[in-house]
């Protein structure tokens, strides 16, 4: 009977195993940047780094709990059971008040800790008051189902005439604070860019400031985080990330030149999306 | 026992009863129970039949919802391939060659969601075992309000019917997720689900609504009123204190969740802009006057919906409490701070809800306030956990197949109540906010927890419920079967969670940080464990129709454990459960007491002298 208790043994080490080997597997692990070999065990941007460490303390914490538990589950489940009429009897008594406080102000301090400990990272990747005092990089529009991108033109000035509109596509520096203003023109949708660990509903009504860098050029994955309706899976943007200012300023250039501007300024301006 | 009756009323009583012979409870009059079969057995106000009905309900809508759960597993495995046995259902697939319409997958989910917690956890934690334990533990000849208690399950037929009928309207089943966030639920156009179904789907709920707080309410009347004589609240079962303060957690919440519904099929229906923007207009459709916020409807909805979480929980936290107890033959360590911490989980529970919303669009800085009520209800949480392996230790434990579904509650409770403080952490939420990492965690809570819950408590209360035991080995190949393919389909979704795998997403290859083996082969293995998890709920399925009809009869007491509803009445119990109303002289843990010839001292059985004395010290 007693050999119930190794099943439970057995999810938990699987378990501790799984997290074991997720950091040596990329598949397995917090998403990296384009160049996977340069250490994907952090992020690439200076949130994502906070928020990787944040996450690796979280998981020890946690590990630490959770092999303490299973350990005192599968030692009670192999140890204390039931060795039939002539086995021992079982001890009687209904508690212990110094163990309730003890096993309260622990996790309670632990919590606490935890709890005070990001409250940094929180406030400096979705406070306003963190928001970079830059020149914002563009304003980008969630429709059903596409990322509508209204970058700044000639005039360094969003909502003017020459405004460069491109869909599903967004650019920006390396190294460089980009910020952007998201909204909705129909359903909540939600931006996301996993390698840069950032996360924001669009939200129909309202403009919300998004900001991220990262240290690694090359190309990256926008994700639609929000169920948006029937296509939200194909929701997917690409992004670009250019090595230096002036490789962006290029390629600006040549899509402004190139924009068939008319059509898609059409569609935006006419909707909600301004 | 100085103050039997302190807290004692029994609606049936004679006046005069009370007085001088209270130890040999009430000499009260008894109806007759009806003998239509109509009324006996359908629109039945005994609360026992109730319950089993809801249980039946529950575990059919439980296949249901279970099926649609392996067609999401299906579509996320392999995209877009013809789903086994679907041709044949589906005549308006073949246009496409039998492949599922990308908005299918989302009314999939969004059903199997929708009826897992409405129509299976929900129902079966306080519907079934609501109904049925409440009154057998407290020692009361029925419900308060038996009438009310039959509508309360007779409201749940309509709620039915609309979600069945969501699925035949033009447009097809609701696409919204059970959360419904407008605007894309409340606006005509956005998907082929909110063209009809969505109505359908806010109609059922709130009939399920209303159940639900029909039961409430008479769920907290009959345990304060119709405790038998000397159950004092500080004696009664975990089982019913969990089921009390879930009642009080749903009578508070539900009517904030019926006015948001009710909202919401205004804006449908009555062309109200609740949750609209001004001028709204979305994809070409009618533009709607607006002036109204769509996060309101996540504040409102959440309210409900985060103390409805532990509505789910609560209830299997209180009878894996008794289980546990009783096959540790031993004490349930610490019963007051258990109490406690229940009461804690469910006030703490008001004021959680913005945990759901860090990445919304609402304040920050509300959301660093959300997050540290979210930090400080993990505590009791962890309380409970040390308490159940306080009760084990030192224990005699039997390893019956409902104990060992009690100790996997236990064991995978701890891995959804640590994954639970990744995503309090609302810098890591933001990254792991909406992607599957939360689909575990939503699944070891209630499916690591309230199911196996619920496994646990159908085999423990199965022979008071059909005077007959189910079979144990097939319910431990059961338990050993479902234990290995739930870990297998639910651990690894934390790591493709925490690699950016979204949820409800129709097709992960569209990614291309999702298209690698790694990921989808962690998808197909996830999948296959899908199914072997199904299948072996067949197991569980042929045991439980099985021993109702030719399981082997049952003694009033076959675990040997203290509550009233073993003790002081058969199996099962006669219509109005008790011969006499027992009288109750301590809390129902007192196993294994030293000197006694039994290891176990039911309720209506007084202490010896010595042991009553450190006990009413202890307590
Ligand atoms: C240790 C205590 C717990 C903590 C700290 C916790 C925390 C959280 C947080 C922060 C979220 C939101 C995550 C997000 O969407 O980004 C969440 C989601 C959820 N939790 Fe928990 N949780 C706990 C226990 C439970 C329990 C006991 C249940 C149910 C029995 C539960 C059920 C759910 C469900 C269903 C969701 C997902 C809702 C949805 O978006 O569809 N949680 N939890
Ligand atoms: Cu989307
Ligand atoms: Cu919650």
């Amino acid at each position: 009977m007693r050999y119930w208790s190794l099943l439970f043994a057995l999810a938990a080490i699987i378990s501790v195993g799984i997290f074991a080997y997720a950091p040596i597997s990329p598949e397995w692990w917090l998403p990296a940047g384009p160049n996977v070999s340069a250490g994907h065990l952090h992020s690439v941007s200076s949130a994502g780094k906070q928020i990787d460490s944040l996450f690796v303390i979280i998981l020890l914490i946690t590990g630490i709990v959770f092999i303490g538990t299973q350990v005192a589950l599968v030692y009670a489940t192999y140890f204390f059971v039931d060795k039939g009429p002539n086995g021992r009897k079982a001890s009687y008594f209904h508690g212990s008040q110094r163990l309730e406080v003890i096993w309260t102000i622990i996790p309670a301090a632990i919590l606490v800790f935890i709890a005070l400990y990001q409250m940094g990272t929180w406030a400096s990747v979705k406070f306003r008051s963190a928001a970079p005092k830059v020149q914002p990089l563009a304003q980008v529009t969630a429709r059903q189902f596409q990322w509508v991108i209204r970058y700044p033109g000639e005039d360094g000035k969003l909502e003017t005439k020459d405004d460069l509109f491109m869909v599903n596509d967004l650019h920006f520096v390396k190294g460089k604070q980009a910020l952007i203003y998201l909204k909705s023109s129909d359903v909540l949708h939600s931006f996301f860019l996993p390698a840069l660990r950032i996360k924001q509903d669009a939200v129909p009504g309202l403009t919300i400031p998004v900001w991220f860098d990262t240290d690694q050029a090359g190309h990256y994955e926008l994700v639609c985080a929000e169920l948006c309706g029937w296509g939200h899976y194909k929701m997917r943007g690409n992004v670009t990330v250019h090595e230096t200012q002036e490789e962006f300023d290029q390629w600006l250039q040549s899509a402004l030149k190139e924009q068939s501007r008319d059509q898609v300024a059409a569609v935006v301006t006419g909707s909600q999306g301004r | 026992m100085s103050n039997e009756h302190a807290a004692n009323g029994h609606g049936h009583a004679d006046p005069h009863a009370h007085g001088a012979d209270h130890g040999h409870g009430h000499d009260d009059h008894i109806h007759p129970a009806p003998t239509n079969p109509l009324f006996k057995y359908v629109f039945s106000t005994d609360h026992k039949v109730i319950g089993i009905q809801f249980l039946f309900s529950g575990l059919i809508f439980f296949v249901v919802g279970g099926l649609l759960a392996m067609a999401i597993r299906w579509q996320l495995a392999w995209p877009w391939k013809p789903m086994p046995f679907m041709a044949r259902f589906m005549p308006s697939w073949a246009e496409n060659g039998y492949l599922m319409p990308p908005e299918w997958y989302n009314k999939l989910f969004t059903m199997h969601g929708s009826v897992m917690i409405f129509f299976v956890i929900i129902p079966l934690l306080t519907g079934a075992f609501g109904n049925f334990l409440i009154p057998l533990m407290i020692g009361a000849r029925d419900m308060a309000f038996p009438k009310l208690n039959m509508f309360s399950y007779w409201f749940m037929p309509p709620a039915m019917i609309a979600m069945a009928n969501a699925f035949m309207v033009p447009g097809g089943a609701p696409e919204s997720g059970w959360t419904s966030y407008p605007t894309l639920s409340n606006s005509f156009t956005s998907t082929p689900g909110s063209y009809e179904a969505q109505t359908w789907w806010l109609i059922s709920l709130l009939f399920a609504g209303v159940s639900s707080l029909m039961g409430s309410i008479n769920y907290i009347t009959t345990i304060i009123m119709l405790r038998a004589p000397g159950m004092k609240l500080f004696r009664m079962p975990m089982t019913v204190w969990a089921l009390f303060i879930t009642a009080i957690l749903q009578a508070f919440a539900l009517p904030v969740l019926t006015s948001a519904l009710v909202m919401q099929l205004l804006d449908r229906v009555a062309g109200t802009n609740f949750f609209s923007p001004a001028g709204w207009v979305v994809a070409n459709g009618p533009a709607v006057v607006g002036g109204g916020l769509p996060l309101l409807w996540q504040h409102l909805f959440w309210f409900y919906s985060h103390p409805a979480v532990y509505i789910m929980i609560l209830p299997g936290m209180g009878m894996v409490s008794d289980i546990i107890a009783t096959f540790s033959r031993k004490p349930l360590f610490g019963y007051k701070p258990m109490v406690f911490a229940i009461a804690g989980i469910a006030g703490l529970g008001f004021i959680v809800w913005g945990h759901h919303m860090f990445q919304s669009g609402m304040n920050p800085a509300l959301g660093a306030t959300f997050m540290l009520s979210t930090m400080m209800i993990a505590l009791p949480s962890a309380i409970k956990v040390f308490n159940w392996l306080g009760t084990m230790w030192g224990g005699r434990l039997q390893f019956t197949s409902s104990m060992l579904n009690a100790i996997s509650f236990v064991a995978m409770f701890i891995i959804g109540g640590l994954s639970g403080i990744f995503m309090a952490a609302t810098p890591v939420d933001m990254h792991i906010h909406d992607t599957y990492f939360i689909v575990a965690h939503i699944h070891y809570v209630l499916f690591g927890g309230s199911t196996f819950a619920i496994f646990a408590a159908i085999i423990f209360w199965f022979p008071k419920m059909f005077g007959r035991m189910m079979n144990e080995p097939l319910g431990k190949l059961h338990f050993l079967l479902t234990f290995i393919f739930f870990n297998g389909t639910f651990f690894l979704m934390h790591i493709i969670g925490m690699h950016g795998h979204p949820r409800r997403i129709a097709d992960p290859t569209v990614y291309e940080y999702l298209r690698g083996t790694g990921t989808m082969g962690l998808n197909q293995f996830m999948t296959l464990s899908a199914f072997g998890l199904g299948l072996s709920q067949l197991i569980f399925a042929f045991n439980f129709l099985y021993s109702i009809f030719a399981g082997p009869k049952a003694p009033a007491n076959p675990w040997h454990a203290n509550s009233l509803e073993w003790v002081a009445t058969d199996s099962p119990p006669p219509y109005f459960n008790f011969e006499k109303i027992p009288t109750v002289y301590h809390a129902p843990y007192e196993y294994s007491v030293p000197g006694m010839e039994n290891d176990y001292v039911p309720q209506t059985q007084p202490l010896p002298e010595p042991t009553a004395h450190t006990v009413v010290e202890k307590a």
